[in-house]
């Protein structure tokens, strides 16, 4: 690949790709996300290669090993494109037919579609399927058009188009701005707007400043991030180009997990094509702007997704927390201006850019734009990797797109935020999805975990097992969390096995006020989140196990 | 233990503080756990002094301090896994090998570890045995699942 070094040149390379290619041409898109790979989807991959050679018709088809296409309750998944044809739990066996059936014959397996469990209706293609249609995929939907090894693959779904027309169309000062009218809000869990971090990144005094992307996603129950980042690499990527270039850095990192090698290789394999192509590194397209990437790991700990902390990490230390007097966008990793943003933050960039703030807009609702992506999982029947919409209803999420709950039961609570997140009865359902609406009844949104209980959820139970992770978790630096988090467990602990004591919510609510009061980080400041909620919503589960204990 | 490899591991960082994690990365993956004698070898090369090695080594969970077992049995206990009966899996694994989580048995034949979520919540409860995930697991499959890694 010859490095490009202007607009023209990038623009001249994706016609020749896309003249190149045919948009009728057959292609088999095999799931590689981690939940099929579970599943056993690197013998369907191979046994496409093999089947297609066996019945001669690789010059007609493509076969991709893509990113996670989200419907994991039914994987292993396949896809064919360019009609969409979706089937769902292929076996190796299943391959031959759907090789001479629909890729020769053009006919469709009726066996391996999705059936409408309610209505018994049979759909093919993702629009005819509730999990899909219901849905709007504007981040994750590429994932089954593009090998995420391939740049070529994103440059002809459009990408790095949004970088150029920042680089040569705009200023640094006009990127940020348009940021800011989008108002796109941080995906990492606080919901801070994005492009007021960026300016006070680059409003810091200092010339060395640095862009991070978050994707440690250290949350039990959230995956999203890994099925995004795995499958369109180069999407992150152009994001953080482009912060990087209004917030004026030269030097990015990021820092993700070590234990996906799926996702470890798709983005080292995305540093290198995008480097060689002159999209990174040195005088970037010929702009003159020049910036380049390393990758950190966490190797295990939960705290270390916490900004001050991961910024540790990446200087080499134990990722302890800091006071956050000063924030980590004035002064961060050693001691300069560091703007750190989620995944699915940096990733929302080139299609505000791309399609301007007001179309961005015009997504979702009065103070939560665009879409917003969930990791669906619990006990509900369609699990997987979901993409609303702000505004969508909890309900619509649970019964449209999740398919309701398993085994015909009824719906107790939903959780958000993971361990430090919090559950919300059944009442709340019409709740739409809205950064201020879930914090105000008690679910914040957190990084998009939604974990949906059924009635036989035993909210006691749930709130020890995060506390119980929390301690694990913790960093143990200040007192507040370390001890603060261990005393409730304690008492938590013994209310679960029916042997609470007269005094302990009382007791219990009192930790957790100081404990959310003077924790350092935010660990320790909303350790008891889920607790506060389960005394909000479902205080008679816990007063029953005092109660009992004392008629006794 | 390959000496040649750790050296050159530690060549190619030697003065740089800053790579320490990625040091005990490389070395673990190479070596499989971290023996003091190499710990010590990091401190020297990194320049990075003994006790803030051993700070790093025992923070993260990562690191192995002590041999591991020739199989790596990995009870996912993530929150989905957990209320679909993952803890239940993690008993009856400890039981069936005689260990708790944490430890390797006495052939050195496999180490049981508590899971941190893996993001496979869709096939929950999961018991990963080096690498292989075995979905939807039952208290039931586990001693059938085992049998198979001698």
């Amino acid at each position: 690949m010859t490095r490009m070094s202007s607009a023209a040149e990038l623009e001249k390379f994706r016609e020749d790709i896309l003249s190149s290619r045919d948009p009728e041409r057959l292609s088999v898109a095999v799931c590689s996300g981690t939940a099929c790979l579970g599943r056993g989807n690197a013998g369907v991959l191979r046994a496409f290669e093999e089947e297609i050679k066996k019945q001669s018709l690789g010059r007609e088809v493509d076969v991709r090993a893509t990113g996670c296409h989200g419907f994991c309750e039914r994987g292993p998944n396949v896809v064919i494109q360019p009609e969409e044809i979706c089937y769902m739990e292929v076996s190796p066996e299943d391959v031959p037919e759907i090789v001479s059936e629909t890729l020769a014959g053009g006919r469709i397996v009726d066996r391996l579609v999705h059936t409408d469990p309610d209505t018994g209706e049979k759909g093919a293609h993702a629009n005819e399927i509730p999990f899909y249609r219901n849905q709007v995929r504007n981040l994750i939907g590429d994932n089954t058009r593009i090998d995420p090894r391939s740049l070529e693959d994103y440059l002809a779904v459009g990408g790095y188009s949004a970088l150029s027309r920042a680089l040569f169309e705009m200023d640094p000062r006009g990127v940020l701005e348009e940021v800011k009218k989008a108002n796109l809000r941080g995906r990492g869990g606080g919901g801070f707007p994005a492009g007021l971090k960026w300016e006070t990144a680059r409003n810091a005094p200092g010339d060395e400043k640095y862009v991070i992307v978050n994707g440690h996603e250290g949350e039990p129950g959230a995956f999203m991030d890994r099925a995004l980042f795995t499958g369109n690499p180069h999407r992150v990527l152009e994001g953080l180009i482009i912060g990087a270039y209004a917030i004026g850095s030269g030097r990015g990192f990021i820092y993700t997990r070590h234990d996906n090698p799926p996702l470890v290789r798709n983005i080292n394999t995305a540093l290198e094509k995008a480097r060689e192509a002159g999209l990174l590194g040195e005088n970037i397209l010929g702009s003159g702007f020049s910036f380049d990437v390393e990758v950190h790991f966490d190797v295990g700990i939960f705290v270390s997704g916490e900004s001050s902390a991961l910024m540790r990490s990446i200087e080499g230390k134990n990722p302890e927390p800091r006071p956050k007097y000063i924030r980590t966008s004035v002064s961060g990793i050693w001691n300069r201006p560091s703007n750190l943003n989620n995944v699915e933050t940096w990733a929302n960039v080139s299609q505000i850019i791309g399609k301007g703030a007001e179309w961005y807009a015009g997504i979702g609702t009065e103070r939560s734009k665009g879409t917003k992506l969930l990791s669906l999982s619990g006990v509900i029947c369609n699990t997987g990797v979901v993409e609303v919409p702000f505004g969508t209803t909890l309900r619509e999420i649970v019964y449209d797109i999740g398919g309701g709950i398993r085994n015909g039961k009824k719906l107790k609570a939903v959780h958000f935020g993971g361990p430090m997140g919090g559950s919300v009865p059944e009442r709340f359902l019409d709740t739409p999805l809205d950064f201020d609406e879930m914090s105000r009844i008690g679910a914040p949104i957190g990084a998009g975990g939604m974990l949906v209980l059924d009635e036989d959820a035993d909210m006691v139970e749930l709130t020890r097992f995060y506390l119980d992770f929390l301690t694990n978790e913790s960093c143990g630096k200040c007192v507040p969390c370390r001890e603060g988090i261990r005393q409730m467990l304690k008492i938590v602990g013994r209310i679960g096995r029916g042997e609470g004591r007269p005094g302990d919510i009382e007791l219990l609510e009192e930790i957790a006020e100081v404990s959310g009061a003077a924790s350092l980080c935010s660990l320790g400041k909303t350790a008891a989140d889920p607790l506060k909620g389960a005394l909000r919503y479902f205080r008679d589960e816990y007063e029953a196990n005092i109660l009992t204990r004392e008629v006794e | 233990m390959d000496h040649e490899k750790v050296d050159q591991i530690l060549d190619e960082h030697q003065g740089k503080p800053g790579s320490l994690i990625h040091v005990l990365m490389e070395l673990q993956g190479e070596i499989h756990w971290l023996p003091r004698d190499v710990l010590m070898k990091v401190g020297e090369k990194l320049q990075v002094p003994f006790r803030q090695v051993l700070q790093t080594a025992t923070f993260y969970k990562t690191f192995r301090l002590e041999p591991p077992g020739r199989h790596e049995v990995h009870v996912c206990t993530g929150t989905s896994c957990h209320v679909r009966g993952g803890r239940r899996v993690l008993e009856k694994a400890g039981e069936v090998l005689g260990i708790a989580p944490g430890e390797t048995d006495a052939q050195s034949r496999f180490t049981l570890v508590e899971g941190n979520c893996l993001g496979c919540c869709t096939l929950g409860p999961e018991m990963i045995v080096d690498g292989e995930h075995h979905s939807g697991v039952t208290p039931d499959d586990v001693e059938d699942i085992l049998k198979k890694y001698e």
